[in-house]
């Protein structure tokens, strides 16, 4: 049987066709989760995809929190189910407390729309199936505010737990030690700012994406 | 009573504010040679009812603490006053 994925849409979301296209040309199933309501459909795996999720009014992903989905998507990534936030997904997940730290504007206060190599840094978790530590890709990236930033305590500690799972080639946002994705404790909960859904077809540019969608489809 | 609330939102210290350095290193552009540490942050205001004015503040610093402000990159500041 194969796997299906919740990709959840909240207003403003622009990301959810392209993620369900990548998902379904991968030989996953996929079904549209409205962000008002509260039931996943017993989905094995949810993704989070990019866009504006409720305009980014006030800040990025902060008011997508109170989205009665969010509940849902807390207790299903509490019991250990997949759950993946892409760009603003990412944002989502950081606001919601799934995932440490935050994300600021870019370094350089510019819109970035482009392809950047990322590295593999840890596959520890629901990504890294088909994939091994320093192996590197190529995804897009497309993003104001993917400037990620915590503490000094909390990087220490996803450094030590090995929970920072890609890093930037050429930093191109001023992210903390080149982060461009990190996970929780369990591996279960991962959030990235580069585009997996974007580079799934030699007609995209890369196809590097691939193998972290399919690592979802069989966790 | 009905209070009148100003939160005043801005990047906590330590933390870098992209906005703010851009605007820094425009102003000497401008000719304004001597300025320094910009920062941006945002300002919210809304009104209140409450017992009291430090009611009215505590009640404020919650909303700050659960959703006006990102504890992890911004400090809030509650102002009160009689509406």
């Amino acid at each position: 049987m194969s796997c299906r994925v919740g990709v959840v849409r909240f207003p403003g979301t622009n990301c959810e066709f392209d993620t369900v296209d990548a998902i379904h040309s991968l030989g996953g199933e996929a079904e549209v989760l409205w962000h008002g309501d509260s039931s996943l459909k017993n989905v094995d795996a949810v993704v989070i995809p990019g866009g504006f999720a409720h305009g980014d009014y006030l800040r990025c992903g902060a008011i997508a929190k109170f989205s009665p989905i969010m509940e849902s998507i807390n207790s299903f990534a509490k019991e250990g189910g997949p759950v993946l936030g892409i760009c603003n997904g990412f944002q989502v997940l950081t606001e919601a407390e799934l995932l440490p730290g935050a994300l600021q504007k870019n370094a350089g206060m510019k819109f970035l729309c482009s392809m950047q190599r990322i590295d593999f840094v840890s596959t520890s978790n629901v990504l890294g199936r088909h994939a091994k530590a320093g192996d590197r890709l190529r995804i897009p990236i497309n993003h104001f505010e993917g400037n990620y930033v915590c503490s000094p305590e909390v990087l220490n500690q996803l450094e030590e737990e090995n929970r920072v799972v890609f890093r930037y080639v050429d930093n191109p946002n001023g992210s903390i030690a080149d982060i461009a994705g990190i996970c929780n404790a369990e591996g279960n909960v991962v959030g990235m700012m580069p585009h997996p859904e974007r580079a799934t077809s030699p007609l995209l540019g890369s196809t590097d994406g691939t193998t972290l969608i399919q690592s979802l489809l069989i966790a | 009573m009905r209070f009148e609330v100003k939160v005043e939102v801005s990047p906590r210290e330590g933390i870098a504010n992209p906005e703010g350095s851009t605007i820094e290193r425009a102003l000497p552009a401008l000719g304004f040679v001597t300025a320094g540490n910009v920062r941006v942050g945002k300002v919210i205001h809304l009104q209140v009812d409450a017992d009291s004015a430090a009611d009215a503040k505590s009640l404020v610093e919650d909303m700050c603490n659960r959703f006006l402000s990102n504890p992890v990159i911004e400090d809030a500041l509650v102002e009160v006053r009689e509406g």
